[in-house]
């Protein structure tokens, strides 16, 4: 305790000089969010001086260990660490699919050398990830993928389409499933790594109904992906043909991360704002805030108990998917009050004073949630096979 | 901290589950006194019993003769209480009339918390004072008299008012009744002249007393804390009962959800086990993670309390709100799952739906707490 102590005030002293004041102002805008990368650059100094302070601690990644980039904390302090953020509302220096999705992956199955590679490319930020999972034909239906790696030696001829790729246009690299043999539905997909600028690659963004475009199709059209990036470096994760593992242990972290469980903005009580914002508020949207506000507030508890659990192997494994709904389904009523209590205001769709719209934007974006990394039936039935043993879910 | 239980607390809550599942059980203690229409809705054999096991006096400093333990300690037990829907004492006396007595004076201390760490002695609370919990507003007037206080008014909803040995009630001993300050706390014996009772029984079979002080007459030292600052003891009393009501409310949660998700998986219609229907199971689910959340909130009211946070007394609402709608929402998914056996006296899913809406208003409803959430916050 005494040590924790320690730790909480030489935390808050080192986040006191190191996280400028506009990194402790709410994300407006898809700017504010700093996600690295080969093409990153950054919205202002401040978003520079902070990213690169976390980084040099290994705060971008704070319970990784040292070797992979990360400060090496132990649960305790990395909580400690979330805590003292959360007070100061500092934002995220880097967000990334690598550290929410394939870092943890790579952490669980990764040979040394991918570790060392890879992770530490990640933790600091020189390499944008995107997930190449879904398909036309393969939504919730995961398993039933077709794009196709042929083995060709030392290297795949990958061919076929994936389908709502966040960030294909802007992401380095992709980790993809892909199928290598078709004989063989779970134990025939490889979960591989390979470059966005390889010969073959191309991406054709879709818009949303969010006006915004942030996702792609993607074209595989005879990908060369070689079979090893050096010494101890395969270029898949885990075994040839055993990928789907890897793919559902993915899953699970990316549930953890839609889900909100860390706190922040999405498990926090709103009324009180909305208050701020319309002076007035009608009675029964009042009424509707306040048990809002009590879901929120117990969900922000679940959150930390969810995560405090999963550090030492208490929680459920497919208790990610239960926080996956819960999370998702609460932050797009969050958005449903927003928009309610904003009134005509929150309906403008570029005006300057609405920052273009933001509100209705989020707003539209938010319907996104349940369905992303799984959609919300989807969780039910996972929660109700695997938790609740019910028959033939 | 860690939000889950240690290990202490982890073998406390196996402690707890064996004996509430065996001595407390719905046969054995629930069904049995309220099928002899038990006058005090209890079992005073079983209350001697967790006198035995230290749970009566968990909230009580060991230099009081108790375990000197929190409200997660006292949760924990609750929990189980809830579980098994078994009828005690135990939230009125060690939990609420135990926060009181932490502010009474030695010789108080000295009088009653022997016999509720011994399981001699029940106690209960008196605040409400109409069918709505309000506590703002205490009308019931303490007017002093020679070196002491004589009190007059009406109470609601004293959950074992009439097998009391002691009832804390809270009245006013200045200022208009809804005032914040004014109030004052005090312990009132079961013997004390003009004081009435009417007990009755409600619809979990539990009994509850309305209290009619008509010029009952105190000593002095009959004081719970402070003249006229009474307010703090009670908030205190008040966050104890919300959170150790949330606690019971859990337990009730989970066990019609445990009942429920048992029934899907043995029931057949169509040819097939009712539990692969997928409307159904999207039902459960959704329970489960319901119920979850509310459990969560609650436990992180009780560390807070325990810790003394300046936030335990929001979070306290947030978690009675949060598992009044999830065990709500248990019971009466619980119901319907059963299909029509779920309407028979003979199931205990029933009792869990009678329980639930007996704790429900117990120390204010969802409406009430999801409303103090809001004023808490600011709007
Ligand atoms: C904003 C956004 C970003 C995304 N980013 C990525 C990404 O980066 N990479 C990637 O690979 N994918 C991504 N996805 C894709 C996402 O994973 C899929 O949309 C999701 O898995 C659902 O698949 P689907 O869209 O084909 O819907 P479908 O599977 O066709 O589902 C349609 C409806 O049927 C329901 N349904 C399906 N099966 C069942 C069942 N067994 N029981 C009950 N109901 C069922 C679903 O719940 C849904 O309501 C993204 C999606 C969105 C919206
Ligand atoms: C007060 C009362 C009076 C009654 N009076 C009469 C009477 O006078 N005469 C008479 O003949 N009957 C009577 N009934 C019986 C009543 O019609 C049945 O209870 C009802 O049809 C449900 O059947 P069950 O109880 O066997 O429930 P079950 O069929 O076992 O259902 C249990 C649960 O499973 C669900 N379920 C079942 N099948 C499916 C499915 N395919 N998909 C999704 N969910 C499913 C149900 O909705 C229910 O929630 C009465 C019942 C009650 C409670």
């Amino acid at each position: 305790m005494a040590d924790l102590d320690a730790f909480r005030s030489e935390t808050r002293a080192w986040l006191e000089a190191n996280c400028p004041p506009e990194m402790r102002e709410p994300v407006q805008s898809e700017e504010d969010v700093y996600w690295g990368g080969r093409r990153a650059t950054f919205k202002s100094d401040a978003q520079k001086a902070w990213f690169e302070a976390c980084r040099d601690k290994g705060y971008t990644v704070p319970s990784w260990p040292k070797e992979y980039g990360g400060a090496g904390l132990s649960p305790a302090e990395a909580k400690v660490l979330r805590e003292e953020m959360a007070r100061i509302s500092a934002r995220p220096p880097l967000s990334s699919f690598g550290i929410w999705m394939l870092g943890p992956a790579l952490l669980h199955f990764g040979t040394e050398g991918q570790k060392k590679h890879f992770l530490n490319q990640i933790a600091r930020g020189e390499i944008r990830w995107c997930q190449g999972y879904s398909e036309p034909g393969s939504g919730s239906d995961l398993v039933s993928l077709q794009t196709f790696g042929d083995d060709q030696g030392d290297h795949w001829v990958v061919n076929g389409q994936k389908i709502w790729t966040s960030y294909a246009d802007k992401a380095d690299w992709i980790f993809c499933l892909v199928r290598t043999d078709k004989a063989n539905k779970y134990q025939g997909i490889t979960f591989m790594l390979f470059d966005m600028e390889s010969a073959g690659v191309s991406t054709k963004p879709i818009l949303l109904i969010s006006g915004n475009s942030p996702f792609c199709e993607t074209f595989f059209d005879d990908v060369k992906v070689p079979k090893s990036y050096g010494e101890g470096i395969p270029a898949q994760v885990g075994e040839v043909n055993r990928g789907w593992d890897v793919a559902k242990y993915l899953l699970g972290h990316e549930r953890e991360m839609i889900s909100g469980a860390d706190g922040g903005a999405r498990t926090s009580a709103i009324g009180a704002a909305m208050k701020r914002a319309s002076g007035e508020l009608d009675p029964l949207l009042r009424a509707e805030l306040a048990m809002f506000d009590v879901d929120a507030l117990a969900y922000a508890a679940m959150g930390e108990k969810f995560l405090d659990e999963i550090k030492v192997g208490k929680a459920h494994p497919a208790q990610p998917n239960m926080m996956k709904y819960a999370g998702t389904e609460l932050n797009k009523r969050r958005h449903e009050m927003f928009m309610a209590a904003g009134g005509s205001t929150a309906l403008e769709w570029d005006s300057e004073e609405t920052r273009g719209g933001a509100r209705a934007r989020e707003w539209l974006r938010t319907k996104a949630n349940s369905i992303e990394g799984g959609t919300s039936e989807v969780m039910l039935n996972v929660v109700a096979k695997r938790i609740l043993d019910l028959p033939g879910a | 901290m860690p939000l889950y239980h240690n290990e202490d607390q982890a073998m406390l809550a196996e402690t707890a589950a064996q004996f509430m599942g065996e001595e407390g059980a719905i046969g054995k203690q629930l069904r049995h006194w309220r099928d002899r229409e038990c006058k005090d809705g209890f079992g005073h054999a079983l209350w001697k019993q967790m006198a035995e096991m230290g749970f009566t006096g968990l909230l009580v400093p060991e230099a009081d003769g108790g375990l000197g333990m929190g409200h997660v300690e006292a949760g924990i037990v609750l929990e189980e209480i809830g579980r098994n829907l078994t009828p005690s004492p135990f939230l009125t006396s060690s939990v609420m009339a135990a926060s009181a007595l932490a502010h009474a004076s030695d010789e108080a201390r000295g009088r009653w918390l022997p016999g509720l760490v011994s399981g001699d002695s029940v106690f209960a609370v008196a605040i409400d004072e109409g069918a709505k919990h309000r506590p703002e507003r205490i009308a019931t007037r303490a007017e002093r008299s020679g070196n002491g206080f004589r009190l007059t008014g009406k109470k609601d909803f004293v959950v074992h008012g009439a097998s009391a040995d002691m009832i804390v009630v809270a009245a006013r001993t200045a200022g208009a009744d809804s005032d914040e300050d004014g109030v004052t706390l005090f312990a009132v014996p079961r013997d004390a002249a003009g004081l009435g009772h009417n007990s009755v029984r409600l619809v979990d079979s539990s009994m509850a007393s309305q209290l009619t002080l008509d010029g009952v007459e105190l000593d002095g030292d009959a004081v719970i804390g402070e003249v006229d600052g009474g307010r703090a003891v009670l908030d205190k009393v008040l966050d104890a009962g919300r959170v150790g009501a949330a606690a019971e409310g859990v337990g009730v949660a989970r066990g019609a959800m445990d009942m429920t998700v048992d029934y899907l998986k043995q029931r057949k219609q169509f040819g097939k086990l009712i539990g692969e229907f997928q409307s159904l199971q999207h039902r459960a689910a959704h329970l489960y993670s319901e119920v979850e959340i509310a459990r969560a909130a609650t436990i992180k009211a009780q560390q807070l309390l325990d810790g003394g946070s300046e936030h335990a007394s929001l979070m306290a609402s947030v978690a009675k709100a949060k598992v009044g709608k999830a065990a709500g929402l248990s019971v009466k998914e619980g119901v319907q799952m059963h299909g029509g056996i779920g309407m028979t006296d003979e199931y205990d899913i029933g009792l869990y739906m009678k329980r639930d809406r007996a704790l429900a208003e117990f120390m204010g409803d969802v409406y009430y707490h999801a409303d103090r959430v809001a004023r808490l916050s600011g709007y």
